[in-house]
């Protein structure tokens, strides 16, 4: 029989050990054989600790189980699929979960993140094995041909960027993994590495063979203690294995992965800043050029994607652009691990094809705020994002249709407020975080940031309140054009979408709402 | 604070011999100094500064480079934190379920600022922007263990729990 409790940071931040605990426990007491299988996440974290059962119909589900509630699940037969108040029928019938498409996270929380079998057997590898019958050029051919684009933020064709590395003259090359997942309401490489991290040491293989380089470096931030250790697990099993070495997966190519943890600093997620850390100097960003992909760690051509971009690969390689670039729309092809967060009623990781409406992430498949009360905003794309209002709602999730609206996806995160949240005060934080994190090396970020609180404290405050909103709508001005990266030429985003919707909360004159709305659209 | 390998840090004097040999075993890697920081902090607890220049010489490179390394990232400390580290997260999605309010709260009963220590040398409160635990907001991390759903009652709760244990 069967049992699977989540090993994931954020079930077990929620008690999925106490559970586990309780449920082995149990089960010796009552002479029953079980198999606890610690499985990652499936991203539904509402429901954590969320305890599943194998059945014949499929996997049943119960959540969220607390120790005390061990007993009586034993009690009702879980064990058989029985059911029980916690009970939550077939997991993969909940609608959150149904209504996804499931590329990159296609085996995040089915099995044991670390039994190279079960990767396999789920499907696991047939990417990396396709890469190496097709070769380098064919790898980067097709990965341009499917229009995936960086996951971080920025949006940059991941092709254009492995062919410009793979044409790039050197001895040496590298690819740099950023797992350096700072913004506030993002969590899915965090979930990956924990639930699924082969996947990753796949991409990044693939990614190697393609450019071909032969080291490469996952940046993980310290503050994710769980994800360092999985992943450092899952490379020493993989180098076993042979996926990784000097003949990757038995083939003539070479390639070997090292992690690296950071050390609390926002802006190593920076791509240049994050070279510079791996170095061992002080996180500060290089100005370009030179690219990265020509002259980047060390001096030599470095690719530097995000882990979702990485984990993307896979199934361009193993089905074929094609099939990968028949999901989303316009420019934006492919699948995005979207992630509800912050005052949700069901926050998570919801992985679906670009196009879906902010709305429609937000109530049908986040299901409003978890306290319910009234949505009153939602920051998209981490602290550096623009906060949206409901009357924005209509937006489809695309780079595009994000950056038409002075906003940006991001890292995929949504962070939804209710009713009570004061953006002029949000506003402020984001000031505060940019100075909190700058780097120090462009004063329009170093000195700005700090301006930009003292001039937001004497709005707060009640003094010369239009004079203060003009000061900062031109200090914004200045972040945006002269900073030297995108802390300080983003951080304008929320504070100017902000002002910009909630004026009221700057205590200045509100404006009917149907104008608002009107100038947006 | 960092917990590389999932333990609270060790907390012992500095020693020489003892340092020279953690810096030794990364010396090896490309680029270790960052690495190496994280090793001397787990075994003393924090960067000490006898240890900096013993870094510039092995590395050849410049004290001040080393100092400029040390003091640009949040994590390194120059001095021991206290038993238990209590991390609380500031950032949007946490604040989005109340977390300014309850840290406020629990700085202010434990007579703290952020990075505080309490007078018996048991709890030292941080600040942590994003453990990527957004989804069950608000979020903590207590000596590298995480927390979810850490609302003001909870946080009491953790509280006494790592007061009474300091007392033991």
């Amino acid at each position: 029989m069967k049992v699977f409790v989540s090993l994931d940071a954020g079930a077990i931040a929620v008690g999925a050990e106490r559970a586990a605990k309780a449920i082995a426990a149990e089960a010796q007491k009552r002479n029953l054989e079980i198999e606890l299988v610690r499985n990652g996440a499936r991203g539904m974290f509402w429901l954590e600790p969320l305890v599943e059962v194998a059945t014949p119909a499929g996997r049943i589900g119960y959540g969220p189980v607390a120790s005390k509630d061990v007993a009586s699940l034993f009690d009702a037969g879980f064990l058989e699929g029985r059911p029980h108040p916690l009970c939550v029928g077939l997991v993969e019938d909940i609608p959150f979960f149904k209504r996804q498409t499931r590329l990159v996270f296609a085996r995040c929380g089915l099995a044991d993140p670390f039994s190279l079998d079960d990767y396999r057997s789920l499907g696991g590898l047939r990417g990396l094995e396709r890469a190496i019958a097709l070769g380098p050029e064919e790898i980067v051919a097709e990965v341009k041909r499917s229009g995936l684009r960086g996951r971080g933020g920025a949006g940059f064709p991941t092709g254009i960027k492995w062919e410009t590395a793979a044409r790039a003259a050197g001895t040496k090359k590298y690819i740099v993994c950023n797992a350096d997942e700072g913004d506030s309401g993002t969590f899915a490489d965090r979930v990956l590495m924990e639930g699924d991290p082969f996947t990753l040491i796949e991409g990044m293989a693939i990614a190697g063979i393609g450019v071909g380089a032969t080291q490469g470096y996952i940046y993980i931030r310290s503050e994710y203690p769980h994800a360092m250790r999985s992943m450092t697990k899952a490379i020493e099993i993989a180098r076993g294995a042979g996926l990784l070495g000097p003949q990757v997966a038995g083939s003539k190519y070479s390639f070997d992965i090292e992690v690296r943890v950071g050390a609390g600093a926002y802006i190593c997620g920076e791509e240049t800043s994050m070279l510079e850390s791996i170095e061992g100097k002080r996180g500060q960003v290089r100005a370009k050029p030179p690219l990265p992909v020509l002259s980047g760690l060390f001096g030599k051509p470095t690719v530097i994607n995000n882990l979702l971009s990485l984990a993307s690969v896979l199934f361009i390689l193993s089905e074929g652009a094609q099939a990968y670039a028949d999901f989303g729309w316009g420019k934006s092809r492919g699948t995005m691990p979207i992630q509800l967060a912050g005052n949700v009623k069901q926050g998570g990781i919801f992985e679906c094809a670009f196009g879906i409406t902010l709305g429609e992430l937000v109530y049908e498949v986040g299901g409003g705020t978890s306290n319910g009360r009234p949505v009153r905003a939602v920051q998209a794309g981490g602290p550096l994002g623009a906060y949206f209002p409901p009357a924005l709602f209509d937006t489809p999730y695309d780079y595009e249709a994000f950056a038409a609206r002075e906003g940006l996806i991001g890292h995929g995160g949504i962070v939804v407020f209710d009713d009570t949240v004061d953006l002029a005060r949000m506003a402020r934080f984001a000031m505060e975080f940019c100075a909190h994190e700058s780097c120090g090396k462009c004063t329009p970020c170093r000195i700005g940031s700090t301006r930009g609180v003292e001039t937001i404290d004497r709005i707060l405050a009640g003094r010369d309140i239009e004079k203060n909103v003009a000061l900062v709508r031109d200090l914004c001005e200045t972040l945006k054009f002269g900073s030297l990266c995108a802390l300080g030429g983003l951080v304008p985003y929320p504070v100017l979408s902000a002002l910009k919707y909630f004026p009221g909360d700057f205590g200045m004159a509100v404006r009917p709402a149907a104008a608002a709305v009107r100038e947006v659209t | 604070m960092s917990f590389t390998n999932g333990s609270a840090p060790r907390r012992v004097a500095f020693d020489e011999a003892l340092a020279r040999k953690i810096i030794d075993a990364e010396l090896g890697r490309e680029g270790p100094l960052l690495p190496i920081l994280h090793a001397l902090q787990q075994e003393f607890g924090c960067v000490p500064s006898e240890a900096e220049p013993l870094i510039a010489t092995m590395l050849n490179v410049t004290r001040a480079e080393v100092h400029g390394v040390v003091s640009f990232y949040h994590d390194f400390r120059r001095a021991p934190a206290g038993r238990h580290v209590l991390q609380l997260c500031r950032a949007e999605a946490c604040q989005s379920m109340g977390a300014e309010g309850s840290s406020r709260r629990l700085l202010e009963k434990l007579g703290l600022d952020w990075g505080g220590t309490t007078s018996d040398g048991n709890i030292t409160v941080e600040p942590v922007y994003c453990l990527g635990l957004c989804a069950t907001a608000p979020s903590a991390m207590v000596d590298g263990e995480p927390r979810g759903r850490m609302n003001a009652a909870q946080l009491d709760a953790l509280v006494a729990e790592l007061a009474a244990e300091g007392k033991r």
